[in-house]
């Protein structure tokens, strides 16, 4: 059968400026949980201390008509006050940051520390048994790094999901 | 503390009076004391006074659907605010503009599990368009106008003030509503001229077109309802309306194919199926509408004009989405369509018409009209008939068998004269909305027109009707059982009918009598006249109790799962197939 381009989930990345006022978050994941749209990744903090606005980065994925709902959906709330999806909208950098632990000694110890640098995470915790590495990238690079350490004694990793904005001077403005 | 500075209760109060609210309707609490402290201190804004929480709000969207203005509700925390959720879900789903203030415990108890406290904020979220918990009575005012601002604007719906007491209580300063300038809340209003341009050359162009208008017509205003009989004169073409777009286009009117949908008339559904263009005009595609979703008129062109963005290619993917308020779009549209002379392809729409009347004479809506029995269409087509002679008719019911056929034979002139729950369907809906209603029209005949087993759901609010003088008149279709689960069972579960008799049925004149109303009833044809005259001419509170034959189920239906063309006529007509899997999971 032949898969149609309706039919094909991808992952889009929505940015969504709000107003930092109590019970927005909760609003954008109950539209979430409540609708049935996944949510594969979420970061929130304030980015705007003089109006009070905060940045919402989610990562989800569903059909071209489901994504355009998804839009629709966030831009109906009320102190919603901007929905960029950048994946759409066009170039744009995604930054992500993961602590991991790794429990090991002798050969896998120095291996591990060997591939941190490679993929240049800095050790900001280290005992005679164990490392945690700082990693910023992407997704993928951080997927990678930590599939690598699964062998070498990973036994604790700490995500801080999605972060993005478009490239060149393209903003999340509001009025 | 300045001299000028109020309580909370107080700067609610000059708040409502600002938004020019006249009527609240409400129970007292113990977290909403002092705002009734305010009330008894004051005459401008009257309290009606309704027997559950429930009936509060069901009043208040009465009230706002046949006015145009915001519905005001006033509960107590706790019970009192879960008891309003099912009335906000309804507004909600069919865009009825409230304003529902519930009381909270003190900001100092919430989430100590204090009596009578519920997250209200947290438990309406879903259900309303936005919600505040309001701890700050520095911004109490600016928050009390901005929820009508959200509630009336763009997609109305139903907004929730979580209240808590020591707000209430606190000194506080006020600003008008004319400082108040939302910070992110801006819906679109004009539509988008080019996308306009465009949908007017796929009109002209249409040869087998159909309008399917709802409720968004109505929501607009009166003039919008007059700007789509224009558009619908101007072009000659087919209209059908949604259950809650009825009165949106005079019933009357020679282009007006009936109520579409799964309790819709043959040529409605039939046209939208084989129609080549379809404007949608403020309707939502939804599931009682399209039926089948890959089946749901497959040869259109679709263009649909509606105010909020996710309507738009939610279930139906369309060709022209316009985003706009309907008044506003309509007005562009018949300008640009005056401008550049546009004419229809009269040859082709003259030989739609054609096909469409054969689909007409198929009466869709007949019935035994010979029955010795009363059949409840029969007894609605009577009321229509009786009523004409009021200059004006409110109609609200419950939901139900009885709904369908109050839409199907009773006919609307004008909008807003027609509040039923749609989108949630709502048991107990009608006599607490007819509350409303009446209070906004002193002088209008409102009928609720009711199943008994709807009517036991909200029968209290009888008491509402006494102690408030408001003659309204309930008119139950009383056929001893929930008549569309019946139906459902017959058609789809072998005739089980599992608990859907309605046993130990009260009587239901006496307990008019009881609450001090007039009770009347109907059993036999011949004193359905009377009976229904006897009611109109009432200038109190009204049950009339019309036994209608209990077999009689609501026809033409397409069947859960199945697409327009596969309609059913009467109990006789078979299944074309079994009902799929698909189709009985459908509700």
């Amino acid at each position: 059968m032949v898969t149609q381009i309706a039919d094909i989930e991808n992952a889009h990345t929505m940015c969504v400026l709000v107003d930092n006022e109590p019970g927005v978050l909760a609003r954008v994941i109950g539209l979430f949980a409540g609708r049935g749209y996944n949510i594969e990744s979420l970061t929130v903090a304030e980015v705007n201390i003089v109006d009070n606005l905060s940045r919402i980065n989610i990562v989800t994925s569903g059909t071209p008509m489901v994504i355009e709902q998804i839009k629709a959906q966030l831009e109906r709330l009320v102190p919603v006050h901007r929905v960029s999806d950048l994946t759409v909208e066009g170039p744009h950098v995604k930054r992500e940051v993961a602590l991991v632990k790794v429990h090991s000694s002798g050969e896998k110890r120095v291996e591990s520390l060997r591939i941190a640098d490679i993929f240049r995470a800095r050790t900001v915790d280290s005992t005679n048994v164990s490392f945690v590495f700082e990693i910023v990238g992407d997704t993928g690079k951080l997927d990678a790094f930590i599939n690598l350490m699964v062998p070498l004694g990973l036994i604790d990793v700490s995500r801080t999901g999605v972060a993005a904005i478009a490239r060149g001077v393209t903003v999340l403005e509001h009025e | 503390m300045s001299k000028n500075q109020l309580s909370g209760a107080q700067i609610l109060l000059k708040a409502l009076n600002d938004q020019g609210v006249d009527v609240i309707f409400g129970y007292p609490g113990g977290a909403v004391l002092p705002i009734y402290d305010e009330l008894f201190k004051q005459n401008k804004i009257k309290h009606i006074l309704v027997r559950q929480e429930g009936g509060a709000v069901h009043a208040a969207e009465g009230y706002a659907r046949s006015t145009g203005k915001v519905g005001v509700v006033l509960v107590t925390s706790g019970p009192g605010a879960t008891n309003a959720v099912t009335g906000l879900l309804d507004a909600m789903m069919d865009s009825i503009p409230l304003v529902c203030i519930c009381g909270q415990v003190p900001t100092h108890l919430i989430g100590n599990d204090a009596f009578q406290e519920a997250d209200t904020t947290g438990i309406t979220r879903p259900c309303t368009k936005h919600n505040y918990l309001a701890k700050d009575i520095d911004i109490l005012a600016r928050q009390i106008h901005e929820a009508f601002l959200v509630a009336k604007s763009g997609r109305p719906g139903p907004v929730v003030i979580d209240l808590p007491k020591d707000v209430m209580m606190a000194q506080g300063d006020y600003i008008s509503s004319a400082k108040v300038i939302h910070k992110s809340y801006r819906p679109q209003i004009k539509g988008d001229i080019s996308k306009i341009e465009e949908a007017v050359k796929v009109i002209a162009g249409a040869k087998k077109p159909i309008i399917y208008a709802g409720g968004g017509v109505i929501n607009s205003g009166p003039q919008a309802s007059q700007l789509l009989n224009q558009l619908v004169q101007m072009t000659d073409f087919p209209c059908t309306l949604t259950l809650m777009g009825l009165g949106a286009l005079p019933a009357s009117d020679k282009h007006f194919l009936g109520m579409l949908g799964m309790h819709g008339t043959y040529e409605a559904n039939m046209a939208m199926h084989d129609c080549d263009v379809m404007l949608c005009v403020g309707a939502r595609f939804d599931d009682r509408v399209t039926g089948r979703t890959d089946a749901f008129s497959p040869n259109s062109t679709k263009i649909h004009i509606d105010i909020d963005p996710s309507s738009i290619n939610k279930t139906i993917n369309v060709d022209i989405g316009i985003v706009g308020d309907v008044g506003h779009v309509l007005e562009d549209m018949i300008k640009v369509w005056k401008s550049g002379q546009n004419r229809c392809d009269e040859k082709s729409i003259k030989s739609w018409w054609k096909t469409i009347n054969k689909w007409r004479e198929r009466k869709s809506l007949s019935y035994d009209k010979d029955a010795t029995v009363i059949k409840p269409q029969y007894a609605i087509e009577r009321l229509y008939e009786l009523s004409k002679k009021h200059n004006e008719v409110y109609i609200t019911t419950e939901v139900g068998q009885h709904q369908m056929w109050a839409a199907q034979h009773f006919h609307f002139e004008h909008p807003n004269r027609w509040m039923t729950s749609g989108g949630l369907g709502t048991m107990g809906y009608g006599l607490p909305a007819a509350i409303g209603v009446q209070l906004a029209h002193p002088k209008a005949l409102v009928v609720d027109i009711a199943g008994e087993a709807s009517i036991l759901m909200n029968m209290q609010e009888m008491s509402t009707l006494v102690q408030h003088n408001l003659p309204v008149k309930v008119f139950i279709l009383n056929n001893e059982c929930m008549g569309m689960v019946k139906q459902w069972q017959e058609l789809l579960h072998g005739g089980r009918c599992a608990e859907s008799y309605m046993q130990a049925l009260p009587d239901f004149v006496k307990l008019a009598e009881a609450y001090g109303g007039v009770g009347l009833r109907a059993t036999k044809k011949e004193q359905l006249d009377s009976v229904i005259g006897e009611m109109i001419a009432s200038d109190r509170p009204v049950i009339a109790d019309i036994a209608v034959d209990p077999k009689e189920n609501c026809f033409p239906m397409i069947p859960s799962g199945a697409a327009h063309n596969e309609i059913l006529f009467s109990a006789a007509d078979k299944l074309g197939a079994e009902v799929s899997e698909d189709g009985m999971v459908m509700v």
